[in-house]
């Protein structure tokens, strides 16, 4: 790991003040990939802005009819949170499913979604639930959010603070996991909300996205016979020695498949 | 043996330091003014380097100094030998190029060692490490073992990138064999690249002594006496007087802490160069770019069966990538250790075998968990499940049919070895009969039911353990002797100390060593201490491989606690006023025969320390060395059987059930025994379902860290239920076989012919990969 | 260089560190809490898990000064005086061990998974331990080790 400067504020002002000081300033939210990447000197930052002490940016919380989850609050708080698992059970059971459990006692629903890594399972739960991501400037839309391979809409000094989940009928997330990793190989969280049906697909591609085909096929009969094939374009998969693009399309299918099932109960 | 601890689960003594943090791992221990060391590694598979600009690294803060090729060739250090020559089909010894600890013009593998920089703290080693400029210019490169005949040349002493072309058989027996078949089975199957993965990364931390010129290395290693052996004698030529290793606690090694490596090595001599202590910890990363791989075969097998199906003949070819250096030991696994094991647990009655051993540019391959033995039983065990499939017979029916007879050992193979004792068949039975082979039927009907295809598969496995008679090995090119010794040594107030040159990385030897010294001795276990990973300390050794440590090591104990016995005898016989012919000894005691005159253990112990009165023509002192040169091989075998449940949709492979019959002869510790049967059955479901070790056509390792290398984890796996045998070893004074490897020679092709089995093909290679299970279900549920 | 102050098994310390140094680094090489063990350099092997304000983290993924304030319990505290914690003892009577490198983090993990969930199943078991590999027991031995640990009522 090269050196840096190292911050630690208390407040959301604070902290920008202090990566806006910074030469070439980096925040870190949980460290569960950041903490990897200095560590293999993939990175150089200047300073460190650590997060941990922003309280602002934890907690759950019910507000007009959504979710709101502060960017700092854990993935394992996520998955104990009896809001949570009440509200919406599919976001619950995915952040069970993220990395380890100590990963997930460290790790952050902002620092996962800013990272945007193409195999992460939030990215697939925020597009799919049709979350809404705030900043300390804005607010984003998911769906405007992931832009490509580990790049977002956030600009430069820009902070997530916080995710908003409008909250579904039914939702569930299934995920087709790398062997050695446990990243998604695929990930796919579906959620219909009256009649508008999402499919987000993680892991197989170079970000999140969503499969229409399937989309409409569920729009009108929400069940697993209805699912049929994904229609992404294979030659836009990932392809590598765990899994080819053909193999990772079919698993789309598996995968939405098993969540609609999951999420009809 | 007495009664006693022997043949129970005694807790292991060792864990009290593991389960509360005070092991004491290499890593952990550090000297005053000592360096760290980071290698500066080959980016490249292939490449001469034309230059090393070491100027703006020297410049970096803390940097002591920075040491290339050229800098260990002024000191004459020499290469990393192979200890093992084997001699080709034409009568030539193998090619054996050389193995400079950092390289002196071409690098030759992703990893290879370019230069060493030595600084004040790791970070800043790390630092300037990255400043070291390496001028490269490309070469050709090739990964692929059956590819390398063809490929561009790794070493100039090596045509053809051949190593050796070796044959085991004659060709002409197995010709006339074939013509009389009414079936040829015939597969092709690789068995794939590992990389070995103990959890404790390698390290070293060296000290040179200038008052005494001494040098004290502590070195992660399964042998340090061995290790000791070939720095001095073959690498740096510092005494063996002059030089102490210690191995202390180690964290697994599989094979892959055998060898003497470059790092070690490096800091060994740099020590002395800088006048400073130098300390290298390796990274996991390093680990899988550097430690010595396992397996990498590639073989095409011919069986040929008479119309009852009964074996006429095995011929076997062999392609086995040596990767760009020759290893310590890499030579003897593909050949003594792999194409002897050919005839199975079966009749066989001609084996023929050709190796082809090649370079690539790859880490080096040599000895890992089962070493060569994994490689022959899958061959053995895939080809006679698909010749069963093609015969139409029962594939435990087939096995049966062709295996040894209890009543014909000892049994001479046509493969050089001669198994001294087994029963093949009551293994299996008893498997079949845990597994309740009779219900399989049911249970994949009612798999199917819930969508799931269900496969049964066996493995009937044998090895040849307990490595091994000298004067054999000598006579096939082992550079050493592989005996093995021990020292028991009284202490006046009875405890006793015992020094042995096996290592235990894992196994357990602190209890089950001292299991069969307390009951020899008769006295309690809390007073026998195993001392062991010391050649300061431990006269002499051959060190931990091969499942040897209790056949070779163990006896060596029981023939010291022997002597120790016999001058009891002498002491009891003086003090009891009897002849030393009539003085029995049992249970700790010395007795007279016929009468209650008796003294303990202990009492001749102090005696023989406080010899007031004592015999004229004794020597003083309970503490005896003894050395012990096996007289054959172990052969511990036995039928592993595993289910498995495919999920047709996504090609996952679950394994439901696994049983394992062993026969290891006799058993001192049930508990330790069956730790090492689960552990080598996940190492051989890792082979087989999940690990492969991978280069892309460049030479770059693809799967160079745990998100792309799949170690198996507790979810990967179920209960294993693990059953014996027992034939006592018929030669050795403990009748022990072995047990540490069993797991990872039975397990794959068990897993393979099961998954094979559920899935209605002749064959596939390992690993059994999610996306490779799909296609070929897909296929099948095609064909239907 | 920042000051980190750590109440480590229960006693306060400050060191001076870089900010680049981690939490396992500290341990070990400020501390010579040397129990806590470095398998792997991507935060899988699970070798370095302690727990920090009660929960199981990597400490190789967490910056000591991230810990600034907390409170990390390590191998070596988790024993009181002589006595063995419950896991430690369900490890030995089980055999959940074998070469022990990767046992101080296992151990680490099963303490916090029985402090959440009194009576795991074998598979919440075998899922608790993603993060953490061993090459040597097949976990056989340790999950049977847990799931005693758990019968006797010995989470925390």
């Amino acid at each position: 790991m090269y050196d840096f400067g190292y911050h630690r504020p208390k407040s959301l002002a604070d902290a920008i003040t202090e990566l806006q000081r910074a030469e070439d300033g980096q925040v870190m939210a949980g460290g569960q990939t950041l903490i990897p990447t200095l560590k293999q000197r993939l990175a150089q930052p200047s300073d460190i802005v650590d997060l941990g002490q922003v309280d602002e940016l934890k907690g759950i919380s019910e507000d007009g009819g959504a979710l709101v989850i502060g960017a700092m609050t854990t993935h394992a708080e996520v998955a104990a949170s009896d809001l949570v698992k009440a509200k919406i059970p599919a976001l619950a059971a995915l952040a069970e499913g993220i990395g380890d459990p100590q990963v997930r006692h460290r790790g952050t629903i902002g620092g996962s979604i800013a990272n945007n890594d193409p195999a992460a399972d939030y990215p697939a739960g925020c597009v799919g639930l049709g979350a809404t991501i705030h900043t300390n400037q804005r607010q984003i839309p998911a769906d405007d959010f992931f832009v490509g391979l580990f790049e977002t809409a956030l600009d430069e000094g820009e902070i997530v603070t916080a995710v908003s989940f409008p909250m579904p009928d039914k939702a569930a997330y299934a995920k087709f996991p790398n062997p050695a990793s446990r990243y998604a190989i695929v990930g796919v969280m579906v959620a219909q909300a009256g009649s508008t049906v999402r499919v987000a697909v993680t892991g197989a591609g170079a970000g999140v996205f969503r499969d229409h085909a399937i989309e409409g096929n569920l729009a009108g009969n929400f069940s697993a016979d209805a699912v049929g094939a994904s229609s992404a374009d294979e030659g836009s998969l990932n392809g590598d020695m765990h899994a080819s693009a053909a193999y990772r399309k079919h698993l789309i299918s598996v995968m939405t498949k098993r969540a609609v099932s999951a999420a009809n109960g | 043996m007495p009664d006693g601890s022997v043949g129970q689960a005694v807790k292991r003594r060792e864990d009290q330091r593991f389960l509360t943090g005070k092991g004491r791992y290499v890593d952990d221990l550090h000297r005053q003014g000592e360096l760290a060391a980071v290698f500066v590694r080959s980016t490249h598979a292939h490449a001469t380097v034309r230059n090393v600009d070491k100027s703006a690294a020297m410049q970096s803060p803390g940097v002591v100094a920075i040491f290339v090729g050229s800098d260990m060739e002024e000191d004459s250090i020499g290469s990393l030998p192979c200890g093992w020559t084997v001699t080709d089909r034409h009568g030539e010894p193998h090619k054996s190029p050389p193995h400079f600890p950092l390289i002196r013009d071409k690098v030759r593998y992703v990893g290879d060692h370019v230069a060493v920089v030595l600084a004040e703290t790791l970070e800043q080693a790390r630092d300037a490490a990255e400043l070291v400029e390496v001028d490269y210019e490309e070469l050709p490169a090739n990964v692929s073992p059956a590819a390398a005949m063809g490929a561009p040349l790794l070493h100039e002493e090596a045509p053809d990138n051949l190593c050796y072309d070796w044959v085991l058989g004659e060709e002409e027996a197995i010709n006339e064999a074939f013509s009389k078949a009414h079936h040829v089975t015939k597969v092709d199957l690789v068995n794939n690249r590992l990389i070995p993965n103990a959890m404790e990364p390698r390290a070293a931390i060296a000290e040179y002594d200038s008052g005494t010129e001494d040098y004290t290395l502590w070195s992660t290693s399964q042998n340090p006496h061995v290790l000791r052996l070939i720095l001095s004698a073959f690498v740096t030529g510092i005494p063996e007087t002059k030089l102490r290793i210690i191995a202390p606690d180690v964290g697994g090694g599989f094979g892959s802490k055998i060898y003497c490596y470059a790092e070690e090595t490096v800091c060994l001599w740099a020590c002395k160069r800088v006048g400073r202590p130098v300390r290298w910890t390796g990274d996991r990363s390093e680990a899988f770019l550097a430690d010595a791989h396992g397996r990498d075969h590639v073989t095409h097998v011919e069986l040929a069966m008479d119309e009852k199906g009964e074996f006429l003949g095995l011929k076997v070819d062999t392609t086995a990538n040596m990767g760009a250096y020759l290893s310590n030991f890499a030579s003897c696994v593909p050949t003594y250790l792999y194409a002897t094991l050919l005839a199975g647990q079966y009749r066989t009655p001609v084996v023929y075998c050709n190796v082809k051993a090649v370079f690539t540019n790859t880490a080096p391959v040599d000895a890992y968990r089962g070493a060569g033995r994994p490689e022959a039983t899958y061959v053995l065990e895939r080809t006679i499940e698909v010749a069963a499939r093609e015969l139409g017979v029962d594939p435990a029916e087939l096995r049966k049919r062709n295996f040894i007879q209890p009543d014909q050992f000892p049994y001479q193979t046509p493969v050089a070895l001669t198994y001294d004792i087994g029963d093949y068949e009551a293994s299996l039975n008893k498997a079949m009969s845990m597994i309740d082979h009779a219900g399989f039927a049911a249970r994949k009907a009612e798999a199917k039911a819930r969508g799931k295809l269900r496969g049964i598969g066996f493995s009937a496995y044998i090895e040849a353990c307990g490595i091994a008679p000298s004067s054999v090995v000598g006579s096939l090119g082992a550079g050493v002797g592989l005996w093995e010794s021990a020292q028991v040594r009284f202490n006046a107030t009875g405890t006793v100390s015992v020094l042995t040159g096996s290592h235990a990385h894992g196994q357990g030897h602190e209890t089950t060593f001292s299991q069969v010294v307390a009951d020899t001795l008769g006295v309690p276990i809390e007073n026998v201490e195993i001392v062991h990973g010391d050649t300061g300390q431990v006269p002499m050794g051959m060190g931990t491989y091969g499942s040897r440590s209790l056949a070779v090591g163990g006896s060596a104990i029981m023939r010291a606690c022997g002597k120790v016995i016999d001058k009891g005898k002498k002491i009891a016989a003086h003090l009891l006023e009897a002849s030393v012919e009539d003085i029995e000894f049992k249970d700790g005691n010395f007795t007279v025969a016929g009468t209650d005159k008796t003294k303990s253990m202990a009492e001749i112990a102090f005696t023989a320390y406080v010899p007031h009165n004592y015999p004229e023509d004794l020597e003083p002192g309970l503490d005896e060395t003894a050395f012990y040169d096996p007289l054959n091989f172990t052969y511990p075998a036995g039928t592993h059987i595993c289910e498995v449940e495919i999920d047709p949709e996504t090609g996952v492979t679950e394994i439901v059930d696994w049983v394992a019959v062993d026969d290891f002869g006799k058993v001192i510790n049930p508990m330790i025994v069956e730790g090492q049967v689960h552990g080598g059955i996940a190492q051989g479901m890792g082979q087989a379902l999940l690990e492969h070790g991978v280069y892309d056509e460049s030479g770059q390792l693809l799967t160079g860290s745990y998100m792309d290398y799949c170690m198996p984890r507790a979810d990967d796996l179920p209960f294993f239920r693990v059953g014996l045998t027992e034939t006592a070893c018929t030669h050795n004074p403990l009748g022990v076989k072995g047990c540490g490897e069993a797991g990872a020679i039975a397990a794959p092709p068990a897993i393979i012919n099961a998954v094979t089995d559920a899935l209605g093909v002749l064959h596939m290679d390992m690993p059994a990969t999610p996306e490779k299970v799909w296609r070929l279900a897909q296929q099948a549920a095609a064909a239907e | 260089m920042p000051t980190v102050t750590i109440t480590v098994n229960g006693q306060q310390e400050s060191r001076e560190v870089e900010g680049r140094t981690l939490l396992v680094q500290f341990l070990r090489e400020h501390l010579n809490l040397t129990g806590t063990h470095v398998g792997c350099d991507t935060s899988q092997c699970g070798a370095c898990v302690v727990h920090l304000n009660g929960k199981s983290v990597k400490s190789c993924t967490l910056l000591a000064v991230q810990a600034e304030g907390g409170e990390v319990t390590t191998i070596e505290g988790l024993a009181s005086g002589s006595q063995l914690h419950p896991m430690q003892e369900a490890f030995r009577e089980h055999h959940g061990l074998q070469c022990g490198f990767c046992t101080p983090g296992m151990v680490m993990s099963a303490v916090d998974l029985l402090q959440k969930k009194a009576n795991p199943s074998e598979q919440e078991i075998r899922e608790w331990l993603e993060g953490n590999i061993c090459r040597c027991t097949g976990y056989h031995n340790i999950v049977n080790a847990i799931q005693h640990a758990a019968q006797q009522g010995s989470g925390a």
